[in-house]
């Protein structure tokens, strides 16, 4: 048994805007320590939004209604005296859409680091930004422009950046939210082999629209619809034995032409 | 021209083309020239407007070299002086003052409303600075002669040990910052709210604080934008007639205080228009200050159209 990073107690999650939305409704599910879990289900389902509240990054918005509980290494994520940002800096988020800060490539990786001041002197700050960047395999591809900026690269190389971002403050969990789907194949391809080395190391919560993708990564992978959870089991079982009929058909194939229609994107 | 002719006369019979697409080609490029027309129409009235002011200048820089009417500050027409000095500086008094103090307000309360604000607060402060940006400028002229000037000149002016009547060079500044904020306001929170929220997201996520957010991502993205805005400010500032020609008092001689009196270009063009005008030489340094407010408008938005595509291609967010 490996130990439990990040759990979730019948966590609600209600937009209350013009028109009330139930986008998750009460998901207990139970991320273990080092491994990957595929979140997969339909397009509007709520697998975004569960993601976020994970994070608390759905504080910025009004209209939102959470309720429920979030647990981090056994401490509430939401009902806690700690500060908001002290929380997410434990949890990285990478978004769906490949997002640079209007900062150099260099100060990308370096931002949560100065944020936080986790290090001691420039050398230190040199090293642990080409660290990170070789982690997710683009020191190579950008060592001689450190100084551009980061909107000067190719998506792929982005949403790498991204991930190298996020690591770079030595977060307990990564999340990742569909960070292929907005990519073309080379870097799809690229960004994936990124996140097979990364999850040897890492506890990953990753958000994908592709079942061949959820075979190809996780070692456990979470089925929801509407909102709710159908099916959670470890990668295995869960394709070659799903348990539960709307699992079948949803893994059975592209019958479902939700399903066909955003995987071909 | 010449290679788009040819389809003209082929009708929709000839090439086995159905009609219908045929009219259709045909009403294309009728809007097309439309289009082109209506652009570059604007760049001739444009050019027109320059060549109209330049030609009309010309009689007065004929007579008095360029630096002396730049530069020297007796400005009496009925004496042949045409000294555009002082009316220089108070424009540029003005155009400083107003925006060392509107732009900074302009973009914390931009900050504000896009990033702070919630709800119902949110929506009644931004359509409060909507009908703020829409009143006509003569209408805070008039506030102000009856609030700001006796505040100015009863109260400010002797805590700082300044002597003045309330009519001046820091009344206009005043009431000009407050013209052209909401303008300000309005347009950089546009370019805050066009920002994607994965910005936000990537930078809360590894732990940043929201003024951080702020501080470090958004205010540059949005830079570009809230550039614009600024510099719209600064145009409108530069070339207000109204304001200052009702709070600035007016005199010819070179302003020494804040405080001071003065006059701005267009209350130059504004006070002598009616009765000077028969002057020939009069008119032609009035038309002469005219085209100096056309070309330094222009000037300005050139650069800062250029600084702002090295922005924007630097960041590529707006
Ligand atoms: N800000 C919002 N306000 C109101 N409703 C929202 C908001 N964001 C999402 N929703 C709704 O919540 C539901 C879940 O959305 P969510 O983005 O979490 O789905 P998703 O599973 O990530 O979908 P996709 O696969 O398309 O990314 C959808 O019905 C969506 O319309
Ligand atoms: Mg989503």
């Amino acid at each position: 048994m490996t130990d439990t990073v990040l759990e979730t107690e019948n966590l609600a999650v209600t937009y209350t805007g013009d028109r009330r939305v139930e986008a998750v409704k009460g998901v207990d599910l139970a991320f273990p320590e080092n491994r990957l879990t595929a979140i997969i289900g339909p397009s509007g389902c709520g697998k975004s939004t569960y993601l976020k509240a994970l994070d608390r990054l759905h504080d910025i918005q009004p209209n939102v209604e959470i309720t429920g509980e979030v647990y981090l290494r056994g401490e509430p994520v939401y009902d806690t005296d700690e500060p908001a940002p002290e929380i997410r800096k434990q949890v990285g988020y990478v978004p769906q859409e490949p997002t640079a800060l209007p900062l150099s490539i260099y100060e990308n990786v370096a931002y949560g680091l100065r944020i936080h001041g986790l290090f001691d002197s420039k050398d230190d700050l040199d090293e642990l930004v080409e660290r990170h960047l070789r982690k997710v395999n683009l020191f190579e591809e950008v060592s001689d422009r450190l100084d551009a900026p980061a909107a000067g690269l190719s998506t792929g190389q982005i949403q790498r950046l991204c991930l190298a971002r996020s690591l770079a403050v030595e977060p307990d969990v990564l999340l990742c939210d569909e960070v292929t789907s907005a990519l073309d194949p080379i870097s799809a391809e690229n960004v994936e082999e990124t996140l097979a080395e990364l999850a040897e190391e890492y506890t990953i919560v990753m958000v994908t629209h592709s079942m061949d993708q959820a075979k190809r990564l996780a070692d456990e992978v979470v089925f929801l619809y509407l909102g709710e959870v159908v099916e959670t089991n470890d990668v295995r079982s869960f394709f070659e034995d799903p348990q539960h009929e709307r699992t079948k058909r949803f893994v059975s194939g592209p019958t479902d032409d939700e399903y066909a229609v955003s995987d071909a994107t | 021209m010449g290679e788009h002719s040819g389809g003209s006369g082929s009708g929709a019979g000839d090439d086995g083309r159905s009609p219908r697409i045929g009219r259709r080609l045909l009403v294309e490029r009728l809007s097309s020239y439309w289009l082109r027309g209506a652009g570059y129409f604007a760049v001739g009235l444009f050019a027109a407007i320059v060549v109209a002011l330049l030609y009309q200048s010309l009689p007065l820089l004929a007579e008095y070299p360029l630096s002396e009417v730049l530069l020297s500050s007796n400005w009496d027409p009925a004496q042949n002086q045409f000294g555009f000095f002082p009316a220089i500086v108070g424009t540029v008094y003005v155009t400083i003052l107003s925006m060392a103090m509107g732009a900074p307000i302009a973009v914390l309360a931009a900050v504000y409303i896009a990033e702070y604000a919630e709800g119902r607060t949110r929506t009644l402060v931004s359509s409060f600075i909507d009908v703020l940006a829409a009143i006509p400028s003569v209408i805070f002229g008039l506030v102000a002669l009856v609030v700001v000037v006796p505040f100015v000149g009863n109260y400010l002016a002797p805590a700082v040990g300044a002597d003045a009547t309330g009519l001046g060079i820091l009344t206009v500044s005043l009431v000009m910052a407050i013209v052209v904020t909401p303008f300000m306001i309005s347009l950089s929170v546009e370019s805050l709210e066009a920002l994607p929220d994965e910005l936000r997201e990537s930078s809360l996520g590894v732990g940043a604080t929201e003024w951080e957010t702020i501080r470090s991502v958004l205010l540059r993205a949005a830079g570009p934008g809230i550039f614009s805005a600024v510099l719209l400010g600064f145009g409108r500032v530069f070339g207000a007639t109204i304001v200052p020609a009702m709070l600035i008092g007016g005199q010819t001689q070179l302003p020494d205080s804040v405080f001071s009196t003065g006059q701005t270009l267009p209350t130059l063009i504004v006070n002598d228009f009616g009765e000077l005008m028969s002057l020939p030489l009069t008119q032609s340094a009035l038309i002469f200050v005219g085209l100096l407010l056309v070309v330094v408008v222009w000037l300005f938005n050139f650069a800062a159209m250029l600084v702002r595509r090295r922005l924007q291609r630097r960041w590529q967010y707006q």
